[in-house]
């Protein structure tokens, strides 16, 4: 099979986003999926969210950071060019519902996946509050797209070039102190932002949800290589998840985890620019 | 009478080193040899033995005919997939176990034959099959294991339009992502699944039922629907550790090898830890593959840890024999209690515990029980878990009325019909994890089931 990519932007500094035709995945992704994508017949299979979704046009939008040989190798793709493998939608969707008011937050690359989800949220009739932040300004992205979906919308930075000089659990920390009564969190990005945020909101009582990324091969719980502990208890996350209750995770686990190909991932990454330069591609 | 021919192997010392194929087939010599074994016999065993009912002293009569031709055509009667069964098949569980010959301790070897045949026929090219004209009929078929090929094969075969959905991003099931290549080479399996293409089946990867579409969705799209979708959901023991870095199922592990080639890293992006000291959990195919592979990744140490004997043991004879040969060690009625934690949450050594055989239970079979007191530390850095599948659930979403039991394996009536009226399933999904033709006969039978509900 081939899917091809529609529309291809660099939407901040080493983020890209793009639009794949795949009129299947489309029409039956919901909020909170994820679809896993390959380039060609050598490449890893890479999870990326579903960050939004167009079924009159068919196609599926992923945004996406360069990280190691796959997302580097994606982001020098363009329009036009063919993905081999589009497989999708992943997971069990969000479970969206009115609830009263949600803050939804959003760090880094994060940002991505939250934004179907703060429109799912505001449809089904909630109150939607929105907190996104980045290292610095020019890594933070869909700023227009969140605050347009959003009843109100926080932004955050850690070096202070826009908005709140610092983390966006200080904002969520704020808003909660400030007595808005919230029905439920939902924070995606970095497992150290989850893990920080979950802490922070534990005293609040409130329901928190976090959206996992451990390592995954299938996505259809066939290899059980994404298991996360929730709760004392094994889950795979492809299928259970990605979404948990931020109070129940063991972060420290899925950090090692996501630690554990570092050596080889650098391998492969060398590999692939040696053979470039040899070439005198690129 | 001529002893039973060998199978010529590739040297142990070099082929652990390396992924290509073990067993490298008989010549014509050895088949002439290994045929002229064969009494024909009037009412023959063997075929009762074999799952799919091949004519068994009918192909060999024409090996000895040297009519390789009329041997490979009669294979293909009954069985669509003739490479692939001549290399895996538990043949002395089956056929050769009810060969008369068998009694002597030398039954003729009927896998080695077949093998012959269908790699005979692979070299000199197969001749594609014609067409049938369509009935207008359509089937889906879900998974593209040897279940799902064998059912869409039959049901092309009848002129039916066969559509199969596999979820990974390649066909084949198990006989891709699982057995490694040095069993069964990869290029077999695409050859046959290009044969099914050929019969004007359409392949559609990357298609999750119950995901991109759902059971009920499909069975008011098409006339029937058949369900191959096999027994992949790893077990875990449940143990403590067994979340660490380095504990892998056998299904991730060999995904990797296999499905993904990380035994070709870094050429292909997937990687794999390749351990020093590798401790596989089981004792059947899976973990004899595990084990095999961790060894050609470079382990030094490699050992089965199992918690009943050496004839217990579920994997085929050849395969164990071909594991011992190349060095693994087996830790029999051995038990993993814990896994041990190094440094960044790795694994650090298993723990385990002697097993002795208790009296036999209610089937006979003598259980293990643990010998207090004889908990030691096994070195270890990589843990490959092998126990066992369960079928995927996956399927199960919106597939209203499914009746399944308490296994989790999907319930059907003697021609494969499930509780639903258009939908068949068979293989794994049905019987649990068991055997390629098994699951290729249970296609079959499905198939002409199938095919008697659209004559209707
Ligand atoms: C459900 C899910 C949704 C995700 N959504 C997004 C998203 O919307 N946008 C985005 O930028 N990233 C997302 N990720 C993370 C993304 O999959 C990884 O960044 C990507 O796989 C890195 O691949 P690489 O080859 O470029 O880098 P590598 O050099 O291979 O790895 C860099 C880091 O990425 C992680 N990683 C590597 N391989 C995998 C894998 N197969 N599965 C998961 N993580 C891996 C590891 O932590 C690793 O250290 C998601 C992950 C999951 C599991
Ligand atoms: C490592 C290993 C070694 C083995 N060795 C031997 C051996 O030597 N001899 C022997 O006879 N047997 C052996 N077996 C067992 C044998 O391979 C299986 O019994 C056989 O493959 C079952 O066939 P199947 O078609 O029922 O299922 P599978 O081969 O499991 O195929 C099922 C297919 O369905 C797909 N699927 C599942 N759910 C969905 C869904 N929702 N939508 C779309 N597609 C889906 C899966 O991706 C898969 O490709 C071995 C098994 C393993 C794991
Ligand atoms: S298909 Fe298997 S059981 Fe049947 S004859 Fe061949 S090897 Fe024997
Ligand atoms: S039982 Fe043995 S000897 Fe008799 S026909 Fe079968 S293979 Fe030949
Ligand atoms: S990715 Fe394989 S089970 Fe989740």
């Amino acid at each position: 099979m081939s899917y091809q990519i529609v529309e291809k932007k660099e939407i901040a500094s080493s983020v890209h986003m793009m639009k794949i035709k795949a009129p299947d995945v489309a029409k039956a992704a919901k909020a909170g999926q994820f679809i896993i994508l390959r380039i060609d017949e050598t490449s890893e299979r890479v999870p990326l969210t579903i960050a939004d979704f167009d079924s009159n046009e068919g196609t599926v939008t992923i945004i996406y950071q360069e990280m190691g040989k796959t997302t580097k190798q994606l982001a020098k793709m363009s329009a036009s060019e063919e993905l081999q493998d589009f497989v999708g939608p992943l997971g069990t969707p969000a479970d969206v519902r009115k609830l009263g008011t949600v803050i939804l937050v959003g760090g880094g690359v994060g940002i991505a996946p939250v934004y179907p989800q703060v429109k799912a949220y505001r449809e089904a009739g909630n109150k939607v509050i929105s907190v996104i932040g980045a290292r610095n300004e020019s890594l933070l992205i869909l700023e227009d797209e969140m605050r347009e979906a959003s009843d109100e919308l926080h932004v955050a930075t850690d070096d202070g070039s826009k908005g709140h000089h610092g983390f966006v659990t200080d904002v969520v920390k704020n808003i909660l102190d400030s007595g808005e009564k919230v029905a439920r969190i939902v924070v995606i990005g970095p497992p150290i932002l989850m893990k920080v945020a979950a802490g922070m909101t534990e005293p609040y009582g409130v329901e928190t949800i976090v959206s996992l990324n451990p390592i995954m091969i299938d996505g259809t719980g066939m290899c059980g290589g994404c298991r996360v502990s929730v709760g004392g208890e094994t889950k795979f996350a492809c299928v259970d998840g990605p979404e948990f209750d931020a109070h129940k995770v063991d972060f420290n686990l899925l950090m090692s985890r996501l630690a554990l190909y570092r050596s080889e991932e650098s391998k492969c990454q060398e590999n692939h620019d040696h053979k470039c330069t040899c070439r005198g591609e690129h | 009478m001529a002893d039973r021919q060998a199978m010529p192997l590739q040297d142990p010392k070099e082929r652990a080193q390396n992924f290509d194929e073990v067993a490298l087939g008989y010549t014509d010599e050895m088949a002439l040899a290994e045929a002229s074994r064969c009494l024909e016999c009037k009412s023959p065993k063997c075929v009762d033995g074999c799952p799919v009912n091949i004519d068994i002293p009918g192909f060999i009569a024409r090996i000895k005919s040297e009519d390789f031709d009329g041997a490979i055509g009669t294979i293909k009667l009954t069985n669509a997939l003739p490479a692939v069964c001549g290399r895996v098949c538990p043949q002395e569980v089956q056929c050769e176990e009810l060969c008369v010959l068998a009694k002597k301790g030398e039954p003729v070897a009927i896998g080695r034959l077949e093998r012959f045949c269908a790699d005979y026929e692979r070299r000199k090219g197969v001749t594609p099959p014609v067409q049938p004209e369509s009935t207008g009929k359509k089937v889906a078929i879900i998974g593209a294991g040897p279940a799902g090929l064998t059912a869409a094969a039959d049901l092309a075969k009848k002129g039916h339009e066969v559509t199969i959905f596999e979820s990974l991003h390649d066909t084949g099931g198990v006989l891709t992502y699982g057995i490694p290549e040095f069993r069964l080479p990869k290029a077999i399996v695409k050859e046959e699944v290009e044969y099914i293409k050929q019969l004007g089946v359409d392949v559609k990867v990357d298609y999750v039922i119950g995901k991109i579409k759902t059971l009920d969705e499909l069975r008011n799209e098409y006339d029937a629907v058949f369900l191959g979708t096999g027994a992949g959901l790893p077990k875990f023991m449940g143990i403590e550790g067994e979340n660490l870095n380095g504990v892998y199922s056998a299904n991730e592990f060999l995904t990797r090898v296999n499905l993904m080639k990380a035994y070709q890293f870094p050429n292909y992006d997937t990687p794999i830890k390749r351990g020093k000291n590798v401790i596989v959990v089981g004792g059947g195919n899976v973990a004899m593959d595990a084990a095999r592979s961790a060894l050609r990744l470079g382990a030094d140490e490699v050992s089965i840890v199992y918690r009943r004997g050496e004839d217990e043991l579920p994997a085929r004879k050849e395969e164990i024999e071909n594991a011992k040969e190349e060095g693994i060690v087996f830790r029999l009625l051995t038990n993993p209690t814990r896994i041990l934690e190094g440094e960044n949450m790795t694994v650090n050594g298993v723990e385990c515990i002697k097993m002795e055989l208790g009296e036999p239970d209610e089937s006979g079979r003598r259980s293990p029980v643990a010998v207090e007191g004889s908990e030691h530390v096994i070195n270890a850095d990589i843990v490959i878990i092998a126990i066992g599948t369960s079928p995927n659930p996956m399927i199960f979403s919106g597939s209203e009325g499914l009746e399944t039991n308490s296994r989790g394996t999907i319930v059907v009536d003697d021609s494969g019909k499930t509780s639903l009226d258009n939908v068949y399933a068979g293989g794994d999904a049905v019987t649990g994890a068991a055997t390629v033709i098994s699951a290729m006969g249970a296609g079959k039978v499905a198939a002409k089931a199938i095919n008697e509900y659209l004559s209707n």
